[in-house]
């Protein structure tokens, strides 16, 4: 993906570009909104990371005057600021997700890149399958080697949204907001045990497992191991 | 002298000295005006008593004249000019030669005029230069005679005179009472605003226990002295109550901090090499999130004790969010051996910020299990029933959340310290997590206009945080 990091802090820029190289992304840098804006203007990008604090236009404006462009980039917002509100102002200019500093990179990665997955025109799939599990959105019912699945409702929104970034890291973070709705911090690992419990459901008795912990960051189904 | 000259200066540009300077012209001015008027009006009376007089004699005299030869007239004209007094008089013929009278000439000023006027005339024996002032009228004798009836008014004139020189000498020492009152007063005034300022400059300088002395005078100045005070006990106040909290963000961050330098300085210790250093910096990473898990707690107590949450404040149904973040944590209770019981209705709308809600929901249902747990093991067994428990209701025009433990509790006498801001028990920062979850929840419910208190669930805890039901949900209900 071609991702343009619009970051005034040089060193949190730079990490952000070798580190998004390393994962297999191209990204270019702007250090201001007036930047920023304009490369995102000419180029085509598959994604933003917008600083909200910026020199010149600061990053909610840029994303702003994007959207009233027409342009429907995908954007994380990242920020310092730890205000009740601001999730929801950043939410409210146009950015598609939103990550407070000090982050993990990992679940950078893993949100920009559920993100510039959302961006491919996502034809309403009905069906999520990944090797012998299969989710059937219609009828709500899982199979796994054609044995059907009791999941709770919960377990199966778990799954669907697991299974939607199939062969993607999805954070536990990811699944709080995506799953749960929840943007607030749990404590403790609950997610895990939600998973630990969706995991003994459907790989119980499997050779192949699907669902895979992936250390540091969160979890993954995929076919095959990691 | 430049000391007196000094604090001259300052007095007179003192609000008192000011004042009392202003109020005594205003003092002087309208005496000088009443003083004025009565002098101006004694000195008409005085003149018109002495006009009249005159006007009576003139007609007297004018009748006599016209009824006695003119020797006679004459001869009684010099019997009246020889009684002592401050009558005068002068009678002459039609030649203008003097028959009568105690003055020497006849005055030009009332002789050409008509009605009469004040002159100057010399008496005899006087030093020649001191002449005397007198009022005289003309009297219609006929027969080529003139005569001139007067009054000597210069005691009059000295008695006007005196007046005036005692309203001025009394101006004078009024004005300058005024002065030194304004002086003494801006002085007194002055001094104790010096004390009130040498005392704020010293708290300036840092010294925060001073205070403005108060006197039992209980005047304006010692209502603004104990003003100052209760805001400097306020100030005082805050200010400790900082101190303490930033004493205790530093504790909070210092604990782990100190834990990430050991496990980094570990893994450049460990002989292994590569592996060791993967795990050490594992560990550093896994340490560097709890820190700034803590530090985020921190932060957000902190907004929230400082914000309003307008913007994202929604209605929503209490009952619901509070059985779903319950059902979050179900399996957790459940892999811990204790059963997690919750008892929320539906249709209890609250007007918050959903997502605050829900963290304080959890920090209190996470809370719960681990010291449910934690007590659950030490006796090594598991409590019967529930264990952990979950309550949302209505009540009285708010909605409650309750939700209780069978952990080891919190002493009555350490309850009010538990929620107060960052303050983490002793016991707590054994534990895993930030220990800042009771703190937050504090803060969520009294940014919602909450309140929280915290109950003997004997045994265990019993937290419950009342919120204010959304306004049209409170008029049904």
């Amino acid at each position: 993906m071609r991702v343009l990091v619009i970051e005034d802090d040089r060193e949190t820029a730079h990490f952000l570009q070798k580190s998004l190289k390393e994962s297999g992304h191209s990204a270019d840098v702007a250090g201001d909104g007036e930047t920023g804006l304009a490369m995102a203007q000419t180029d085509a990008y598959d994604i933003l990371i917008v600083d909200r604090m910026l020199p010149k236009l600061d990053g909610l404006s840029v994303v702003k005057t994007l959207r009233n462009e027409g342009d429907r980039t995908p954007v994380l917002i990242l920020s310092a600021l730890g205000d009740v509100d601001d999730r929801v102002k950043g939410l409210r200019a146009g950015g598609d997700d939103y990550l407070t500093k000090p982050y993990a990179y990992t679940e950078l990665l893993a949100r920009i890149e559920a993100l510039g997955r959302r961006a491919i025109p996502e034809e309403q799939e009905t069906r999520y399958a990944v090797g012998d599990l299969v989710l059937d959105r219609l009828s709500h019912r899982v199979t796994r080697a054609g044995e059907p699945i009791q999941l709770q409702p919960r377990e199966y929104r778990l799954l669907e949204y697991l299974m939607k970034n199939a062969g993607q890291v999805v954070t536990r973070t990811m699944l709080l907001e995506n799953v749960w709705d929840y943007h607030f911090d749990p404590q403790t690992n609950v997610i895990d045990v939600h998973v630990s419990r969706l995991r003994s459901k459907i790989d119980k008795g499997f050779d192949r497992p699907l669902l895979h912990t992936v250390r540091g960051a969160g979890y993954m189904v995929r076919d095959g191991a990691l | 002298m430049t000391a007196l000259s000094d604090f001259v200066v300052r007095t007179m540009a003192t609000q008192a000295f000011r004042l009392a300077a202003a109020s005594a012209t205003a003092f002087l001015l309208v005496s000088a005006l009443i003083v004025g008027l009565l002098f101006w009006q004694t000195n008409m009376l005085l003149t018109d008593h002495v006009v009249e007089e005159l006007r009576g004699e003139a007609a007297e005299l004018a009748h006599e004249a016209a009824t006695a030869t003119p020797e006679a007239f004459a001869e009684r004209i010099r019997v009246r000019s020889r009684v002592a007094g401050t009558s005068l008089y002068y009678l002459q013929d039609a030649g203008g030669q003097k028959l009568a009278g105690n003055l020497h000439a006849l005055p030009r000023e009332v002789a050409e005029s008509a009605t009469g006027g004040v002159f100057r005339y010399a008496r005899e024996g006087d030093a020649p230069g001191s002449d005397r002032l007198g009022v005289a009228v003309p009297v219609a004798i006929g027969g080529g005679q003139r005569l001139v009836v007067g009054r000597d008014v210069e005691e009059q004139l000295a008695l006007a005179a005196r007046i005036k020189r005692t309203f001025l000498w009394g101006f004078g020492i009024l004005a300058l009472a005024a002065v030194i009152a304004g002086l003494a007063v801006g002085r007194a005034v002055l001094g104790r605003i010096e004390v009130i300022n040498a005392t704020t400059r010293s708290i300036m300088a840092g010294d925060l226990s001073r205070r403005v002395p108060v006197t039992a005078r209980g005047d304006e100045l010692d209502e603004l002295s104990a003003s100052l005070n209760g805001m400097l006990d306020r100030i005082e106040q805050l200010m400790n109550g900082l101190r303490e909290v930033s004493d205790n963000i530093a504790h909070d961050l210092k604990m782990p901090l100190n834990r990430l330098r050991n496990s980094a300085e570990a893994a450049l210790r460990d002989p292994r090499g590569a592996e060791g250093y993967r795990e050490g910096l594992e560990a550093a990473i896994e340490k560097a999130d709890d820190l700034i898990k803590t530090f985020n707690a921190l932060l957000l107590i902190a907004r929230l004790e400082a914000g309003v949450v307008e913007e994202s404040a929604e209605v929503f149904d209490l009952g619901r969010l509070v059985r779903d973040v319950a059902e979050l944590y179900e399996p957790v209770a459940e892999e811990a051996g204790l059963t997690l019981a919750i008892e929320a209705g539906d249709g209890i709308q609250i007007r918050a910020n959903r997502q605050l809600v829900g963290q304080a929901v959890a920090n209190l249902a996470d809370n719960a299990i681990k010291y449910s747990a934690e007590c659950a093991v030490a006796r090594r067994s598991v409590p019967s029933g529930a264990a952990v428990s979950v309550k949302v209701r209505a009540r009285s025009g708010v909605a409650e959340i309750s939700v209780a433990d069978r952990g080891p509790g919190i002493a009555a006498e350490d309850r009010d310290r538990a929620l107060r801001r960052f303050v983490r028990l002793e016991k707590s920062r054994t534990q895993p997590g930030t220990g800042l979850g009771l703190s937050l929840v504090a803060a969520v419910a009294r940014l919602h206009n909450g309140s929280v208190r915290l109950e003997d669930n004997a045994p265990g805890l019993r937290v419950v945080v009342t919120l204010p039901l959304a306004p049209d949900t409170r008029s049904t209900s």
